[in-house]
């Protein structure tokens, strides 16, 4: 039988005709004329004790305002700690956090309302930076405000510098990074109401990535059974991250409004309300010590990190954990200490996004190994191939990796691409005879990382996540799973993983919209785990979907089960062929309903110790090298990103085209991290709280990119297949760091490397 | 004062009564039911309300009612009537130009409006045209390629004739 | 509730002038503010539909463009590439395509913001503005048209009606935006310069420069710096060194005022420079 398998063909996206038509159906394209809207009120101040909140001159009879004493017991979004504030109660701790919701029958008449509401605050200091949280906090009475901290200790640092020959210092850091999806946040809540018209539940539908997390944060906000919550995702334009966790908190919002006027509730941030409320990119600092050998072997690497988490934990105690176990980078180092802290600010809690903590580390790792390479005066590629991880090596947590590390191969084809040793001398020489003729100079940098594929330590056990399959009576194979697509393919990437596990063609195979009340909990669609963790749960379900027909199909011909196979949509027997449907219509007929579910399974003899940080942190991992071309202005230092070429192993590729597509698109917001992306901030308002001055890449400021895929296959995904979603970030912006500094002699340690900040640093270097 | 204007809108001719200032994507998403054009920032900045007005790209959101009286308007609804695809649609899902979805509508128009000036566009000719429609998910690497694709600069990389009806979302 | 007029001539647009009619051209920033901040007017006046805002031409005082003219129409202009190039240039980096579809000559210098691509161009190019009210037209120069910040010599009941740059142009034309990024961006410097080749120096030299001062400047001091001076590189350093010290820009949400000094500066200087090397240019 002449079959294809799905897995690895660059199928049409199941989504991808409703979204090029403009038939797909967004958040702000449902409900439009008769739900009610809700607005949010919210504080000017970074940090402030709330005087008093009057809302006596709303006139509007239809209009409700909610403030923090109509919220309940449960004033706090069910996280890692509860100490998120639904809405604000005594004090507020950032600029734009909630303090008070108006729901009105229409967005213009809440608006009004909300602009009517008096809150009248005491100002505090407020704390903006990690230099003055250093200094201490008034929420702790000037002591450190630490959200979080943890420590990896690998060999022995004192006796690891005591071998070294050269002791290299550096600092590091980088600021906040918005999402900038371009579908803001945005969530509809209807109420579900008894016959005396009582709240008893609520329906949510928003734009979100993680359905049950939301589940989550209203059960235990209303204190309500698993079955009066639902939760379901609109089609969501982009996330990265950015709505993983707040969607809990609007979703909130929606739903208190809900039951306050017992009518649908819309709420949908514009742009500028996105930016101010809602998550960033930790901004870090991350300072290190690493001692080497004269050949640049790493002998000691000291690490310290620090990140900025805003007003509230929220997630940043797994940012941080993901954030100190890439800090070491894709390198051996026998002898390894990293501590690493989270420090409250008075800004809006960061939170996830995309690389979860690890671009940060990484960029701080990358450029300590060009500066190593620069005081050893070897080129950025020795210094990385000398100490880059094979086989058989042990990470700072004690983890040996035992498969699938192809740190040399993607470092070795990245070069070999490029020419990227060539090229390199060739700029730092002409940089040496450089003219006062206006050309642009030519830079171009390299960059080797990995990125742990699915949660972090123990968190897959701890998930313990689902996932179904379930023959429909229209006999196609449904997945069922809570894992959301919000741009990257999932559905049609569990599609082909489906077809390929059960042995049926992808027509055969549907995937239910996430649905808190028709989908198992698969756990939340973050930390590059859902092909690899989640993929892994459908392959086993629809495994065993597939047994259990041949099973039938065996009995019905009266044959051994082993003699009966499902293939490319036909049960295959010596006897012949019979197609899929035919079998599995009698199969209904007989038995009735039929589903599969397959749940996580931890590895034997795998473990992680939370406390001691000692163990397995990761799964897999995927690899990553990038090279970064740059034209520099001599005159204006503006950077121009002429050419990228990246290198990821990802396992094996399930399908070739977005698969590319998500490292051309994650390493393009890694670029303008590096050089573009800036919050800036006065009295802990963002200045650029709008897609006008905050600026993402254009067209014209993107780079041609080759984009080169590896397939080192894992044991433990479906076919081999490890996480792509947040691997490229990783490597952008180090590499162009790395090319600026090729191009002009300028090196800079602090992201966005703006033309002011390598004016600046050009000054200061000479 | 709302007063009654009178446009071409993908083909049909259309009457709206509004206030003169209503933004036109307003207008088209609220009043005419047609929501494939997006909201993205409401500031022109990121191109995913564009809409051709008179066959020129332009922000709906940027547009007020009053000055589309007597003009044609083609939104991404009016690219593919009666259901069925352009190439240049067919070509873009195929290749990986649209991911999250919420530029792409704004985008295909703007594409639409680059290959009614340069039927080949070279990168720089798009990077040049298509700079005011922002995509935060491809890297615009395979929009390029689509329009390459579509342009017969490049291979396709896309298996042509995947079945489409995949998702229970419909 | 607006009132809305749309007239198809001058003659027609006089009852919404004197009712101080909000005048509407592209639209471009006049709806953003509006939506942001709910404002409402009430009337509004269509410039776009006046036939006498429209159209570009060469005739006796110069080119003349229509103040309705959109920034695609000035780019496809054969006599705009031909008789000033530099406000082509300018017209290009304004926003993207579709912006440039929409936004109007005339509404960026009613606009007045300090950033306002063409405003330097224009200043360069010695334009002058014809404005039409109740009391009749009156021409304006460019350079006495804007007053201060966001304030300009536009009388509420008046409106732009042409813009005339004279003939012949300077053979000379250079202009230069320095953005946050590669397309669509507002301008951390915007530069125009024109003049003519005399001998081994440069006549009718004129400088201007936006988004360093609370309105687009011309920098007279360098312009007499450079006038009649032969080219060198010694001279292109010592104007770099004059605009640094001449100009006093400002911290904001884009730049620095210490970044915006030098590259002001050096935008300059390499300007003189590429002169000196390209006799014939």
């Amino acid at each position: 039988m002449d079959h294809q398998n799905a897995v690895g063909r660059s199928l049409l996206r199941p989504d991808g005709l409703a979204k090029v038509t403009g038939t797909a159906l967004y958040l702000d394209d449902l409900t439009e004329g008769f739900c009610f809207h809700g607005v949010t009120v919210r504080s000017p101040h970074a940090s402030a004790l709330i005087a008093s909140i009057d809302s006596s001159s709303v006139s509007d009879p239809e209009v409700k305002v909610l403030t923090a004493k109509d919220v309940g017991p449960r004033n706090s979004i069910h996280l890692i700690q509860d100490d998120w504030p639904i809405l604000a109660d005594r004090q507020v701790n950032h600029v734009g956090e909630p303090v008070a919701l108006v729901v009105a029958p229409t967005l213009a008449r809440a608006q009004s309302a909300a602009r009517a509401v008096k809150v009248a605050y005491d100002v505090l200091r407020p704390v903006l930076s990690l230099d003055e949280a250093l200094v201490g906090d008034p929420r702790t009475n000037g002591g450190l405000n630490v959200l979080s901290e943890c420590k990896i200790a690998h060999g022995n640092i004192y006796q690891g510098f005591a071998q070294a020959d050269v002791i290299v210092d550096g600092e590091y850091s980088t600021g906040h990074q918005e999402h900038a999806y371009i579908e803001p946040h945005g969530v509809i809540a209807t109420p579900t109401l008894d016959a005396a018209s009582a709240f008893k539940g609520v329906d949510i539908v928003g734009s979100l990535q993680c359905p049950y997390y939301v589940h989550k944060a209203l059960t235990y906000l209303f204190g309500l059974g698993d079955e009066a919550i639902r939760v379901r995702q609109s089609v969501t334009g982009g996330g990265f991250g950015g709505k993983e966790d707040y969607p809990d908190m609007i979703a909130a919002h929606a739903a208190l409004l809900a039951r306050a006027c017992g009518k649908q509730v819309k709420i949908l941030y514009e742009r500028q309300e996105d930016i101010i409320a809602t998550t960033k990119r930790h901004p870090s600092r991350v300072r290190h010590k690493t001692g080497v050998k004269r050949d640049g072997t790493l002998v000691a690497m000291d690490i310290d990190v620090l990140l900025d988490g805003g007003a509230y934990v929220t997630l940043s105690p797994v940012v941080l954990s993901r954030c100190v176990l890439h800090s070491a980078g894709a390198y051996a180092c026998p002898n390894v200490r990293i501590r690493g802290r989270v420090l409250a600010t008075n800004t809006a809690p960061n939170g996830a996004f995309r690389g979860f903590g690890a671009p940060q580390s990484l960029f701080a790792v990358e450029r300590q190994m060009d500066k190593i390479a620069r005081t050893l005066g070897l080129d950025p590629f020795a210094v990385r191939r000398r100490n880059a991880y094979r086989e058989g090596d042990t990470t700072p947590t004690g983890q040996v990796l035992k498969e699938s590390v192809s740190a040399v191969t993607v470092l070795e084809r990245a070069k070999e691409a490029t020419r990227f040793t060539e090229r390199h001398a060739q700029n730092e020489k002409a940089r040496q005879s450089r003219k006062d003729d206006g050309k642009a100079l030519a830079g171009i940098g390299l960059s080797l990382f990995w990125h742990g594929s699915g949660f972090t330590g123990n968190g897959e056990r701890r998930l313990m996540s689902k996932g179904a399959v379930r023959l429909r009576p229209d006999l196609k194979i449904e997945v069922l799973t809570s894992s959301t697509d919000f741009g990257q393919g999932t559905e049609g990437i569990f599609r082909q993983i489906v077809a390929d596990a059960c042995g049926v063609t992808i027509d055969d195979v549907v995937v239910h919209i996430p649905d808190t009340a028709e989908v198992p909990d698969s756990g939340p669609t973050v930390a590059s785990r859902t092909v690899m963790v989640v993929g892994g749960l459908l392959s086993r379900a629809g495994a065993k979907l597939a047994q259990t027909l041949c099973s039938f199909a065996a009995r019905h011909d009266g044959l051994a089960p082993a003699a009966v196979a499902l293939r490319g949509g036909f049960f295959e027997t010596e006897r012949g062929q019979t197609p899929f449907r035919t079998m599995a219509k009698k199969y209904l007929i007989v038995h009735g309903p039929l589903v599969a579910e397959a749940q996580f399974e931890p590895t034997p003899g795998s473990t992680f110790d939370e406390a001691t940080y000692r163990g397995d942190a990761y799964a897999a991992y995927g690899w990553g090298a990038n090279v970064v071309e740059v034209e520099v202005d001599p005159d204006t230092f503006i950077t121009s990103v002429v050419n990228l070429t990246t290198v990821s192993d990802v396992g094996h590729v399930v399908h070739p085209v977005m698969c590319a597509g998500q490292v051309e698109g994650g390493t393009l917001q890694a670029l303008a991290w590096g050089y573009l992306e800036e919050i800036k901030m006065k009295d802990g308002r963002y200045l650029n709280d709008r897609l006008q001055t905050y600026l993402i890449p254009t067209m014209a400021d993107t780079p041609d990119m080759q984009t080169i895929l590896i397939e080192n296959p894992t044991t433990h995904g479906p076919f081999g297949a490890k996480g792509v979603g947040e691997l490229p970030m990783d490597g952008g912006a180090p590499a162009l760091l790395q090319a600026i500094e090729n191009a002009t002699g300028i090196s800079l340690a602090r992201i966005p490397a703006t033309p002011e900040r390598i004016l600046q640093a050009g000054r200061a270097g000479q | 004062m709302n007063e009654s204007y009178k446009f071409i809108l993908n083909g049909r001719p259309t009457e709206v009564t509004g206030p003169p200032m209503a933004r036109l994507l307003d207008v088209l998403r609220r009043d005419l039911g047609l929501t494939g054009s997006k909201e993205g920032c409401g500031e022109g900045e990121c191109g995913a309300c564009t809409v051709l007005l008179n066959n020129e790209a332009v922000c709906s959101c940027l547009v007020p009612l009053f000055q589309v009286d007597g003009a044609s308007i083609t939104t991404i609804e009016g690219l593919s009537p009666g259901d069925t695809l352009s190439d240049l649609q067919r070509v873009f899902a195929a290749e990986g130009g649209a991911q999250c979805g919420a530029c792409t509508p704004g985008m295909i128009v703007t594409i639409r409006a680059l290959l009614d000036r340069h039927p080949k566009p070279t990168r720089d000719q798009m990077r040049e045209y298509v700079s005011g429609t922002l995509c935060r998910c491809t890297g615009y690497e395979r929009i390029f390629r689509a329009v390459e694709v579509l342009t017969g600069q490049r291979e396709a990389e896309g298996v042509p004739g995947a079945p489409v009806d995949g998702t229970s979302r419909g | 509730m607006s009132v809305a007029y749309s007239p198809n001539t001058l003659a027609e647009a006089r009852e919404a002038l004197a009712r101080g009619a909000v005048k509407v051209a592209g639209a471009t920033d006049l709806l953003v503010i509006d939506h942001a901040s709910f404002r409402q007017h009430a009337a509004v006046l269509n410039v776009l539909a006046i036939g006498e805002l429209r159209g570009i031409h060469v005739d006796d005082t110069g080119l003349n463009i229509g103040a309705s003219s959109t920034f695609t129409q000035i780019r496809q202009s054969e006599d705009v590439v031909r008789e000033a190039p530099l406000l082509i240039a300018a017209a290009a980096t304004i926003g993207a395509a579709q912006i440039q579809n929409r936004a109007t000559l005339g509404g960026n210098i009613a606009n007045a913001s300090p950033a306002g691509d063409s405003l330097p161009a224009l200043l360069v190019l010695d334009a002058q503005i014809v404005l039409f009210g109740p009391r009749g037209r009156r021409t304006v120069r460019h350079d006495t048209f804007h007053i201060g910040y966001r304030k300009t010599a536009l009388d509420a009941d008046e409106l732009i009606e042409r813009v005339i740059i004279p003939r012949p142009g300077p053979t000379l034309q250079f202009f230069r935006k320095v953005g946050t990024r590669a397309a669509q961006a507002i301008s951390k410097v915007v530069v125009g310069f024109s003049g003519n080749r005399s001998g081994p120096g440069l006549r009718n030299v004129r400088l201007a420069m936006g988004s360093i001062a609370p309105v687009p400047t011309r920098l007279v001091e360098v312009e007499a710096m450079i006038e009649g001076e032969p080219l060198s590189p010694a001279l292109a350093d010592r104007v770099c060194a004059l605009v640094e010290k001449t100009i006093s820009p400002i911290d904001d949400v884009r730049s620095t005022a210490d970044y915006r000094r030098h590259v002001a500066g050096q935008v300059v200087r390499r300007m003189l420079l590429d002169f000196l090397e390209e006799p014939k240019a």
